[in-house]
């Protein structure tokens, strides 16, 4: 049997967190350009929006992340496409994410009183021009704490995608306990290294909250 | 009327929400220069007819044009030009609390009109100093009394070179000491020729400084005129009640 240091414990799951970031990284771009596009089609009123983003959102609102990943990894292969579980574990991330992000936005933008649509649109000011400067600096400003909030818990999500084979932290911390047998030291190190990744997040989020906030 | 083309022109305007009429058939014409106060109990529909005329509310019968431009509601072009001829000022502000005072004035008319650069901050601060807030130029809304952020206000109206101004109860969220300091500003603009539309408590006020007073009731407009006749020989009934519930 081989022996296993620590350090080569720690060495290995941080070679499989690198998976991890870049699987949160595509699910956060991936997930905030589709969840944006469809919070500006409900604002925009475009024919249909209103009710097939309420219908999305409900849809991945109300199934649980590790359906959808099995369902865009062997749902895909069913209709004859060959996804890789990169492949389907980003689409499915990507589908998750948009539709929380556009859920939380909508809210963020309602909260934004009424009289500040209405004061912009009698200066003439565009749909575009509302939203980019007047409406959107408000809406960011509520939005940091809670969008920060999920992205933290699409971190963690990502753990999900070790169910169809993809192998990052957790994966990698499950492969490590099975050939080590020590899964107490395996499993606080994944812990850690979780936290390694959440916590400079939401740190960051209580600093761009602080500097949104004008300072005077 | 006189021949001179209406500057404001409304014809047998109906606004519904639903099934309730709001606005029961408006004729209104409205000469350049002109300053008119409109008076009348809450529910009367008089902030919905102000509100009409800068196509912040959808109405389902009758004309509506501004400087000979009919208003369309689903032309989005036709109304950012027709809103460049039409300043409102609100009764809550609604200054942008994210952007400093002088920023609040010039950010429409470098957004619209592509005003930018040291003109557009030379312009800014003259407006200021017409409604007597030059010092405030770099202040945040917050930081400003409800009349200074009123004043505000009219002069971010003002940097678009509005043709008219729409009132909406200015000075009703005001404490009482603040109100003389926004209805001075008015009254100049007045006195400068600004034709003006103002939904107004202030019977002193409409009574000294408008051409025409009109009474709206129920969704029509019930009684109109020079105001020493609208407070001094009200007509009807309604319009006598509404007077003397004011003392």
């Amino acid at each position: 049997m081989v022996e296993f240091s620590l350090w080569d414990i720690v060495r290995n799951l941080l070679l499989a967190a690198r998976w991890t970031i870049l699987l949160s990284l595509i699910a956060f771009a991936g997930g905030g350009l589709v969840g944006l596009a469809l919070l500006v089609s409900r604002i925009a009123r475009w024919p249909g929006a209103e009710r097939g983003v309420a219908l999305y959102v409900q849809l991945f609102q109300g199934t649980p992340l590790l359906m959808q990943l099995f369902l865009a990894y062997f749902g895909l292969s069913l209709l004859g496409l060959d996804v890789s579980a990169w492949f389907a574990a980003g689409l499915a991330l990507t589908l998750y994410t948009s539709a929380f992000l556009a859920e939380i936005w909508r809210g963020c933008v309602d909260a934004v009183p009424k009289g500040q649509w209405e004061a912009s649109a009698s200066l003439a000011l565009s749909l575009r021009e509302q939203l980019r400067w007047v409406i959107g600096p408000q809406a960011l400003r509520i939005a940091v704490p809670p969008t920060v909030g999920f992205l933290v818990q699409v971190i963690k999500g990502t753990a999900l995608a070790s169910v169809i084979g993809f192998v990052e932290l957790t994966k990698a911390g499950t492969m490590i306990t099975n050939a080590t047998f020590r899964p107490f030291t395996v499993y606080a190190c994944v812990a850690l290294l979780y936290f390694a990744l959440c916590w400079p997040v939401s740190a960051w989020s209580r600093r761009l909250e602080r500097s949104l906030r004008r300072g005077h | 009327m006189g021949t001179e083309t209406p500057i404001v022109a409304i014809g047998a305007l109906r606004k519904r929400y639903g099934e309730l009429e709001v606005l029961k058939g408006i004729d209104l014409q409205v000469q350049r220069g002109e300053v008119i106060a409109i008076i009348g109990k809450s529910g009367s529909g008089k902030s919905t007819l102000l509100r009409c005329i800068n196509g912040l509310e959808e109405f389902q019968q009758g004309t509506l044009s501004v400087d000979g431009q009919s208003l369309r509601h689903h032309d989005a072009a036709a109304m950012r030009e027709l809103r460049q001829h039409v300043g409102m000022i609100f009764q809550s502000f609604n200054l942008f609390p994210h952007l400093s005072v002088g920023r609040n004035v010039m950010l429409a008319p470098g957004l619209v009109k592509g005003r930018k650069g040291p003109e557009a901050e030379s312009r800014a601060r003259a407006l200021l100093q017409r409604v007597g807030l030059a010092e405030k130029f770099d202040a945040w809304p917050d930081q400003l009394s409800g009349g200074q952020q009123q004043r505000v206000a009219i002069a971010r109206a003002l940097a678009m070179d509005p043709s008219v101004l729409l009132c909406d109860e200015i000075t009703s969220a005001l404490d009482p000491e603040l109100v003389g300091e926004v209805l001075k500003v008015v009254e100049d603009l007045a006195r400068d020729g600004m034709t003006l539309l103002m939904v107004t408590h202030e019977m002193g006020f409409a009574r000294k400084v408008a051409d025409r007073v009109v009474f709206m009731h129920a969704g029509r407009i019930h009684e109109m005129g020079p105001p020493e006749q609208l407070f001094g020989a009200p007509q009807t009934p309604e319009l006598r009640q509404f007077l003397s519930a004011l003392h």
